[in-house]
């Protein structure tokens, strides 16, 4: 695991209308580690990584990637930078299939006004496969049909097959029964020991320390800690979402 | 792309995905089809089976029903309606409506005989421009058919892009904003026809359009070139996916669909060759069926329109230019409108100032949602506009032979219609239950 963080954050602040999401947090994680984000419901964790993806600008902060000063404009911006999100309600078009969501915005043609629809079915056959992704029978196969478990694996799959430098996972296992959580946990593993970046948000503790090298944790759209999970335990976390200790009285921090 | 090839190094005999696929015989390919089926994913069944049901009742009320001249008659009855509705799939699919294509199919017919017979008067700018080239855009007799015709689809383009513009920068329903523009555009045929008016089309091209027949070896060229092409694209798309190591039909399978659709063209061009000939404009509907249907299914502005159709917080996240998209549908929404129009009005030789008004748009919308196009986005195909139009066109036709009033042809309509949503309805239900394409 490398010490310099790929993705990093600097005082990011949001506010929708009167609420305050974010309130200058910080945030980083590095290659080959997975980085867990916690917070009780409303702390900003979605809001922070839909900044992170482009789907909004922050109000306020800064993102380096790779040690570089990025802005990030759009879902293509962060895309072409490497970065992949898994969000939490899932993004995909239920009506595709699988091949057409594993390319979706991001179509490979034959000429440019033509799609190769082979070549992008044997991609999306050939990253299932390398995956050990083995329940989805067919790639041609409508999406609306699939399990929460194999809607997972797809996101995830989607993440991996355009070779992405950090993949960020919104609560993976929130719907998942037990065998499927920990296919998803065994694929998070994985995906790090090959070198990405993974930050996944969860509220379920146990996973977390199960697979997470650091946690961050959210309070109130702030940032009130980052714990190596080794050097920490439940107890210590659980605190500091409950009742960590904020910089800003919400509220009145800012405009 | 490099990207992908360094992820996909898995050989593909190893491929549980592609074991279980390439060797598909043609049984199994029909066993397959009977479990989507069963699953409610009905495809063309009902309408196939919808028109049988409907020769077989006209036929034994009235044996005029399926003679060689009702069947051309029924060609040229559902040409306008067919081609409005290929652009009502395309909004139908974005999961939107667009209610204003009736009197924009006005616009286009009245904007195309207006300018045939005078071309656009610039006179009130004789104070800059110079006399020749104000009589260049107001010649004598109008302007020829090659510019008044693409002047006037032009026109209802951009009557759909406006609409686009407006339902997508105010971020208002395409519902209420193509009702304002259905009330406007009727008022401006109104005003362009004039008082209780008909104009009549004189140009010879312009009245082809929608009277003219093909001689009777020019409709066997056609139709058997027609056939050579789907042929050379199913073989083509075939090489490319073995070579690929991909699931592909089973080749007899292909070689059925070639010979179904072979002998199907070889009895529409005898049959209508027993009368007036192939009309020209089933010629249009083949054509714009063909690139159409090539937009929606193989190009990323179709794949565009499915995904926004199916889950819009997706495409955008995707990335995808979701308003720019909206917008350019709906251009393509008035585009098509237009065209229909000029068969329309070719058909009847003139224009009215009822044009576009009656049950057209109903028509129109009935056609794409009979034919299969859900009315809650993101599920149909380009071709259930002409199947659904089959269908309008046999029923009124058949009624009309029969003497029916047309309130029976409105009821009698409106059931088919009513058939068609609960159809769609109930199979969506059964198709997500069951999730098989
Ligand atoms: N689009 C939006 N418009 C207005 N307010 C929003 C929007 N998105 C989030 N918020 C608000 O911002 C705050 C943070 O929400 P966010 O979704 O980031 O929380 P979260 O930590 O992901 O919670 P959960 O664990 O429930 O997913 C909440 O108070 C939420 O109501
Ligand atoms: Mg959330």
């Amino acid at each position: 695991m490398s010490e310099q963080p790929i993705l990093e954050i600097k005082k990011a602040s949001k506010s929708f209308g009167a609420v305050q999401a974010l309130i200058e947090v910080d945030f980083e994680v590095r290659p080959g580690e997975v980085m867990a984000l916690v917070g009780d419901n409303g702390a900003g964790k979605s809001t922070l990584i839909k900044g992170i993806a482009g789907i909004y600008a922050f109000d306020k902060g800064e993102i380096y990637f790779e040690g570089k000063r990025v802005h990030i404009h759009g879902p293509r911006d962060a895309a072409a930078l490497g970065i992949e999100v898994v969000y939490q309600d899932l993004a995909l078009a239920d009506n595709l299939d699988v091949v057409a969501n594993m390319f979706l915005g991001r179509e490979l043609v034959q000429a440019p006004w033509r799609l190769d629809e082979a070549a992008m079915e044997r991609a999306t056959v050939e990253t299932l496969d390398s995956l050990a992704v083995t329940t989805i029978q067919s790639a041609r196969q409508i999406v609306a049909g699939l399990s929460g478990g194999q809607r997972q694996a797809i996101a995830v799959a989607k993440a991996v097959m355009w070779n992405s430098k950090v993949v960020i996972l919104d609560e993976p296992t929130a719907a998942l029964g037990v065998a499927q959580t920990r296919q998803v946990l065994d694929l998070v593993t994985r995906l790090a020991d090959t070198g990405l970046a993974v930050v996944i948000i969860s509220h379920n503790l146990h996973d977390i320390f199960e697979v997470a090298h650091r946690i961050t944790v959210l309070r109130l759209g702030q940032n009130v800690g980052t714990y190596v999970t080794a050097e920490s335990d439940q107890q210590e976390i659980v605190h500091a979402i409950t009742a960590g200790e904020l910089q800003f009285v919400p509220g009145m921090a800012q405009e | 792309m490099s990207t992908i090839e360094e992820t996909t190094r898995t050989p593909k005999h190893e491929s549980p995905l592609l074991a279980g696929q390439s060797s598909q015989s043609l049984n199994e390919h029909f066993q397959g089809y009977m479990r989507r089926l069963k699953s409610g994913d009905l495809g063309s069944m009902p309408i196939i089976l919808g028109l049988v049901v409907i020769a077989i009742i006209f036929q034994t009320q009235n044996d005029n029903f399926l003679t060689p001249r009702n069947f051309v008659n029924l060609v040229l009855q559902m040409a306008g309606i067919t081609v409005i509705a290929y652009g009502i799939v395309f909004v139908l699919l974005l999961g939107e409506i667009d209610l204003s294509v009736g009197f924009v199919s006005a616009v286009g017919g009245v904007g195309m005989t207006i300018l045939l017979r005078s071309g656009v008067d610039l006179s009130f700018l004789s104070f800059i421009l110079p006399d020749s080239v104000i009589s260049a855009f107001a010649p004598e007799g109008g302007w020829a058919w090659y510019v008044a015709i693409p002047t006037a689809l032009l026109l209802t383009a951009a009557i759909g892009f406006l609409h686009g513009m407006i339902i997508t920068l105010f971020q208002l329903p395409s519902f209420v904003v193509t009702l304002a523009g259905l009330l406007a555009w009727n008022g401006v045929v109104l005003i362009l026809v004039g008082q209780g008016g008909t104009i009549i089309i004189q140009d010879r091209v312009a009245v082809g359009l929608g009277n003219a027949f093909l001689p009777d070896t020019w409709g066997w060229i056609v139709m058997f070139g027609a056939i050579g092409l789907y042929a050379l694209n199913l073989a083509l798309r075939y090489r490319t996916r073995t070579k690929q190591g991909l699931a592909t039909k089973p080749i007899t399978l292909l070689a059925l669909q070639v010979a179904v659709l072979a002998v199907l063209g070889i009895i529409f061009v005898y049959i209508a060759n027993q009368d007036r000939g192939v009309p020209v404009v089933g010629i249009i509907m083949v054509v714009w069926l063909v690139v159409l249907t090539f937009l929606a299914e193989r190009t990323r502005f179709g794949r565009y329109v499915y995904a926004i159709g199916g889950n819009k917080e997706a495409a955008r996240r995707a990335g995808i230019p979701v308003e720019r998209i909206r917008v350019l549908v709906f251009t393509i929404s008035g585009f098509m409108a237009g065209f229909g129009g000029l068969i329309l009005a070719s058909r009847l030789r003139s224009v009215a100032t009822n044009a576009g008004g009656g049950n057209l748009l109903l028509n129109a919308i009935a056609a794409a949602v009979i034919g299969g196009t859900s009315l809650f986005g993101g599920r149909g195909r380009v071709n259930s506009a002409i199947l659904g139009a089959l269908i309008i066109a046999s029923v009124d036709n058949g009624m009309g032979l029969l003497g029916l009033s047309s309130g029976n042809k409105f009821i009698i309509t409106a059931l088919v219609l009513l058939a068609a949503v609960v159809i769609d309805a109930v199979s969506r239900r059964r198709q997500e239950q069951s999730g098989i394409r």
